[in-house]
């Protein structure tokens, strides 16, 4: 019944986003109407609450910090062909890697100075744990065949338990009750936004943006490399579009779809050190809380792009710190509210794109045969 | 452990493995027609609100477990509108359906109810009561329906044209039948199927919707639905060795377990609820990992026509 | 004089897909109760007409008359209603099910399985005694054999009431013995009143086979009557025409040969289902010739340039390129193969030769981005090196629009070709000094197709040697020096250009080696 559509590119590209966004907060707007919340003060609070203010701001990058690993961990895939549905898992296994170097060498090297030794070591813990994550699936889809999104998400569920068992026994802070680890050592913490400015004698609310901040638009900009002026970046783009033409192009398709995977899961394991070396300084439970499927939305809205996940990234980052704010002083909306225009926009840029492209089109025709 | 305890942990695994069961089933005939369902959680979920929420408003157990149908068909009829008439990615679609359904579901109850997100208790009249041998109505029909959708499937005409179209749907179309048609159909009855596995929840089960009650249950239904080889009577055994592990594992927290050859204090080893909570999470990966027999899923699912 | 009952008729047939002009005024006339050929080459019309016939297609003019009487036929299901039954070349059948299901299928006569099972088994045992249709019934389709699946699709053409039974190529998936086995059935058949309708290019099998023929040859009836009436040589001829043309600038062009660039000694190739798909090719390539490879598609051409260049592994045999011995122990790689200067232009473009939804300059680069030329030791892309070199492919290649950030799928197939000639030309480092080329100009322009000739012709000029697949004999004829045919994975004969007669390749082509008497193989 759906005909593909050739677009323009920049339509593709620009137009395409937008409209899936609109509709998803279309549909937003009227299940808020439902619940008794003007959409428009609803909207306008929320934009006040992300960007009204450097606290604000502070908090919705700090948000978009993760996103920005946890998306490019899902465009990576993507380009590859692959759908990675285990960031949140990859994202958990890298925090476990960065904590357990935070608590053994971090805690030898206690001191802040030795930060320059132990959070580089960090940082490749969360990456090689994210990694690891995932080279599991994606070996088994290579060798066996064995259907990736299902394998994927049952390591999401696996790595939470082995979390949680982790952290109510050999992990557990002693003498607490929380299910978390003891804090971090000065030298496994990522020096804070508001400390690094302090330096240079501006005056910043203090919140839990830190330096990963650089260390995500870094990976955005390494990833945009990869793909798009590496040789192995382009051997991996032939792979996703066609197979057929990458083996007649000496390219082993298996190897690519198992590199992307490992790139792909070593990017969500950076979100451990935003969550926990930045803002947490500790290991717990509950730190990736859903943000490896944001990335999906992330990634589908930002069309599988670096620079589209940056700002695709901010955008959710604003949702979710503008939800904050909303939940605190209005009552009946529930942060839960994002997650539902996350979902809504997963559907219409993901799974109903077939639906809004041909519908372009179609009015496209209709306004240009008027014109013409 | 005593014959008063393994009973009890029987009627705990019936009782844990009905609503898996019925989403199984309800993943089972979309499958075989063809049609990846990774909306189960999704599905199950905003139905298991719709109950609460409807039993809350209406008091009345009919309208409830309606509610919950109507929710539960709705979702399949999207998911067959996105991805059976415009083709679009089934498994991205069952993902967006997921995240969806769980934001949806507590910003409803929120507004409507308060009280973070749950709805309010229903009293018994409004649930489905233990009948006899500690098990519910839904039950007995989530046990009852797995013969009924083995006989839909393989004894009759309609189940074999249905199995045709997740095996080959050119042919389906060769032979003059409808795959569209079909498809839709199965997904109706999988969206009714999911309707009753959220009721489960909130009108036996427990007493009320709260936050991602479903905890994973839609994806572990999935994983019982490969497990069984696509069959009703082997997803049933999945879901039931599931539904042991479930009860088990809180059985067995605290218990020790011996491990001979290991110097003290390794010897002795508790194990960890963690540990049988990944077990089923663990097992379907071992299983499409192909090590333990072969699961063949139906050659032309995922592929839109 | 015996009336003969017209079973199919088919009155000015025409029918049109875009440019390509498929059936023109088609009119053949089937007579009930007989078998009837239908002959031509790839492209002549054949599966268009038949896909009229069963409502799978809609012609644009013309009637059609079942047993006299003139129908509409918009879908298969009216088509099955009026007696026709088809049997695909591809098989649709469920490998999983059993043979009694996949006939059930669309057909069943209860809502309840296990009596419809029962019915169709009664009603199939009638038909199997009567016809002769062996098929383990209970058994999944998968586990039977090609010749077994054959008759089970006639079997369930035949339980829907075809009184008309169409084969579309029906011994091209058979060993010699099944295709015996299934002449047998046909006559069987047609004893009991069966019409049936043969698509098919492999002439011996007609006079075997058939009692009346029709040929086809660009969409036109060019032969239509009894077997009796007619030899193999006219048929062979009808079927490939006297449109060729010799257009060779260089006539005279005695075999002035280089050295040997390839050998190729005993290739064979078996496809993962067994069926032996390149049988012991032995020749060798030349520097500075074109040598052709005729013979219509499916004959194993295909899996010989996808095994030259490394896409596949045979299992015996050797290729001597470049100083060495290759052969299944240690074989060509793509990549390896362009290193050392062999160069491929594929025979289906869309698929493997180029990355469409690409921008052209990525596309030009397809194979060759390992090359020094273009990345850098530390695998970076050369960004402008490549984008230079693919500006030039564009322009030495006429190739529109020369825009390189353009998507690949934005170009029309005759550009896209070009493009792939001007990679496989211009990349490498040198000169290549073998290049294989698969159907250049399917579905290519004519303006494209002159200037592909002309840079074919260059580069052979220029020492290369180029092995050229096509089904199109005309191209054969007019580039190749050299022109061996391949039939069944073998290359059945070998003739230099002048010696090349319409007679004699087309023989050779339809599998009669034109050292066999006619009258041996008519007896089969």
């Amino acid at each position: 019944m759906s005909r593909p559509v050739e677009l323009p590119r920049w339509m593709e590209l620009g137009l395409m986003p937008l409209i899936n966004l609109a509709l998803a907060l279309a549909v937003c707007s009227a299940v808020l109407a439902v619940v008794g919340l003007p959409p428009q003060q609803v909207f306008t609070m929320l934009l006040k609450g992300a960007f009204g203010s450097a606290a604000g701001w502070s908090y919705t990058l700090f948000y978009a910090t993760t996103f920005v690993f946890t998306g490019l961990a899902v465009a990576v895939a993507f380009h590859g062909g692959l759908f990675n549905v285990g960031g949140e898992g990859q994202a958990m296994i890298g925090g476990l890697g960065c904590a357990l170097i935070a608590l053994s060498v971090g805690e030898q090297l206690a001191t802040d100075l030795a930060a320059i030794v132990v959070l580089p070591m960090m940082v490749v813990a969360a990456m090689l744990g994210g990694a690891l994550w995932a080279a599991v699936p994606a070996v088994l889809l290579a060798w066996r065949g064995s259907h990736l999104v299902i394998t994927t998400i049952m390591f999401n569920f696996v790595a939470s338990s082995l979390l949680a068992g982790l952290l109510v026994g050999p992990l557990k802070a002693p003498g607490s009750m929380m299910v978390e680890t003891v804090a971090f050592p000065l030298s496994a913490r990522m020096p804070g936004m508001h400390q690094m400015l302090q330096r240079f004698g501006v005056d910043w609310p203090r919140t839990p943006l830190n330096l990963t901040l650089l260390i995500a638009l870094a990976a955005a900009i390494a990833v945009g490399l990869y793909l798009t002026r590496s040789r192995l970046g382009y051997e991996l783009r032939t792979v996703g579009f066609s197979s057929d033409a990458a083996r007649y192009a000496g390219i082993q398709p298996d190897r690519h779809r198992v590199m992307s995977l490992l790139i792909a899961g070593a990017l969500a394991g950076l979100v451990g050190i935003n969550e926990l070396a930045g803002a947490q300084h500790r290991l717990l439970l509950d730190f990736v809380l859903g943000a490896g499927f944001t990335g999906i939305a992330v990634s589908l809205i930002g069309r599988n792009h670096p620079l589209g996940i940056v700002l695709a990234s901010i955008l959710f980052g604003g949702l979710y710190q503008g939800g904050a704010e909303l939940a605190f002083e209005l009552p009946g909306f529930s942060r839960d509210m994002v997650t539902t225009l996350q979902g809504l926009i997963v559907l219409f840029s993901g799974a109903m794109a077939m639906v809004s492209a041909p519908l372009l089109g179609w009015i496209l025709n209709r306004v240009g045969s008027r014109d013409g | 452990m005593d014959d008063a305890q393994w009973l009890s942990l029987l009627v705990s695994t019936f009782r844990v493995s009905a609503p898996l069961v019925f989403c199984a089933l309800a993943g089972l005939l979309s499958e075989r027609a063809g049609v990846i369902d990774l909306g189960l959680e999704g599905k199950m979920l905003l139905s298991a609100f719709a109950a609460g929420a409807a039993g809350a408003f209406t008091g009345s157990l009919t309208a409830a477990l309606g509610a919950a149908l109507l929710v539960g068909f709705a979702l399949s009829m999207l998911h067959g509108f996105a991805c059976v008439t415009h083709r679009g990615d089934q498994v991205v679609l069952g993902i967006a359906l997921t995240m969806t359904a769980a934001g949806l579901s507590v910003v409803l109850a929120v507004a409507w109810f308060g009280q973070g997100g749950q709805t309010p208790p229903l009293p018994n009249t409004l649930r489905f009561l233990p009948l006899w041998f500690g098990q519910n109505f839904l039950v007995y029909l989530a046990l009852g329906l797995v013969p009924v959708i083995w006989f839909f499937l393989f004894r009759t005409t309609i189940g074999l044209r249905l199995r045709a179209t997740g095996e080959n749907p050119a042919m389906v179309e060769a032979a003059g039948l409808s795959v569209t048609l079909l498809r839709y159909g199965a997904l109706a009855i999988n969206g009714l199927l999911c309707g009753l596995a959220g009721s489960y929840l909130v009108l036996a089960q427990g007493a009320n919707f709260s936050p991602h009650m479903t905890a994973g249950r839609g994806y572990m239904a999935l994983a019982a639905m490969i497990f069984g080889k696509w069959h009703p009577v082997g997803a049933l055994g999945a879901c039931l060795l599931f539904g042991f592990l479930d009860a088990a594992a809180i059985r067995l927290q605290g218990v020790s377990v011996s491990l001979p050859g290991l110097a003290d204090p390794l010897s002795v080893v508790e194990i960890p609820v963690q540990a049988i909570q990944a077990l089923p999470y663990l097992m379907t990966v071992i299983l499409l990992a192909g090590f333990v027999g072969h699961a063949r899923a139906p050659a032309a699912l995922g592929i839109p026509k | 004089m015996h009336q003969a009952v017209s079973a199919v008729q088919l009155r000015s047939i025409s029918k049109r897909f875009g440019a390509i002009h498929a059936n023109r005024e088609v009119t053949l006339s089937v007579t009930a109760g007989s078998i009837h050929g239908l002959v031509g080459e790839n492209g002549a019309g054949k599966s268009t007409l038949m896909a009229i016939l069963y409502g799978l297609v809609q012609a644009d003019r013309g009637t059609i008359a079942i047993h006299g009487k003139t129908v509409a036929i918009n879908n298969s299901r009216t088509a099955i209603a009026l007696g026709i039954g088809m049997v695909h070349q591809h098989f649709l059948l469920i490998d999983s099910m059993s043979a009694l299901d996949n006939v059930l299928l669309g057909a069943e006569p209860h809502w309840r399985l296990q009596r419809s099972r029962a019915i169709v088994l009664e009603q199939l045992k009638v038909l199997i005694q009567q016809t002769g249709l062996e098929v383990d019934l209970m058994r999944p389709v998968g586990e039977l054999t090609v010749g077994a699946r054959q008759r089970l699709e006639i079997l369930k053409a035949l339980l829907r009431g075809a009184s008309v039974l169409i084969l579309d190529e029906p011994t091209a998936v058979l060993t010699p013995s099944e295709a015996e086995q299934l002449f047998v059935t046909l006559r069987q058949l047609r004893a009991r009143g069966t019409t049936i309708l043969v698509i098919t290019h492999k002439l011996k099998e007609v006079m075997a086979l058939c009692d009346a023929v029709t040929v086809l040859r660009a969409g036109q009836v060019v032969f239509d009557g009894p077997i009796a009436q007619c030899s193999l040589d006219q048929l062979a001829q009808a079927m490939v025409g006297r449109r060729v043309q010799l257009q060779r600038p260089d006539v005279l062009r005695t075999t002035r040969k280089g050295s040997v660039s390839l050998a190729v000694r005993d290739l064979s190739w078996r496809d993962p289902q067994g069926t032996q798909r390149v049988s012991g090719v032995t020749f060798d390539l030349y520097a500075g010739e074109i040598v052709g490879i005729a013979g219509v598609a499916g004959n194993g051409q295909s899996e010989l340039l996808a095994l030259l260049s490394g896409m596949l592994k045979p299992q015996s045999g050797q290729v001597d390129f470049r100083g060495t011995i290759w052969n299944s122990a240690r074989w060509l790689d793509p990549t390896t193969a362009r290193r050392l200067g062999l160069a491929h232009v594929p025979e289906d473009r869309h698929r493997f030769g180029v990355v469409l939804p690409l921008p052209l300059w990525e596309s030009a680069l397809l194979g060759y981005q390992r090359s020094r030329r273009f990345a850098t030791a530390w695998g970076w892309v050369r960004r402008r090196a490549a984008r230079s070199a693919a500006q030039v492919m564009l322009e030495r290649y006429d190739v529109r629009p020369a825009q390189l950030d353009l998507q690949t799928s934005t170009l029309s197939g005759g550009n896209q070709q070009k493009l792939i000639l001007a990679r496989e030309a211009l990349a490498p480092e040198h000169v290549p000094e073998v290049l294989l080329v698969g159907q250049p100009t399917r579905g290519v322009d004519i303006g494209a197709i002159e200037l592909i000739y002309d840079r074919l012709r260059a580069m052979r000029d220029g020492g290369t040697a180029v092995l050229l697949v096509s089904s199109e004999l005309d191209e054969i004829l007019a580039l190749a020096d050299r022109v061996l045919v391949m039939n069944q994975g073998v290359i059945v004969g070998e003739l230099a250009n002048e010696d090349c007669s319409e007679a004699a390749l087309g023989r050779l082509m339809a599998g009669v080696s034109s050292r066999t008497q006619v009258g041996v193989e008519a007896a089969l």
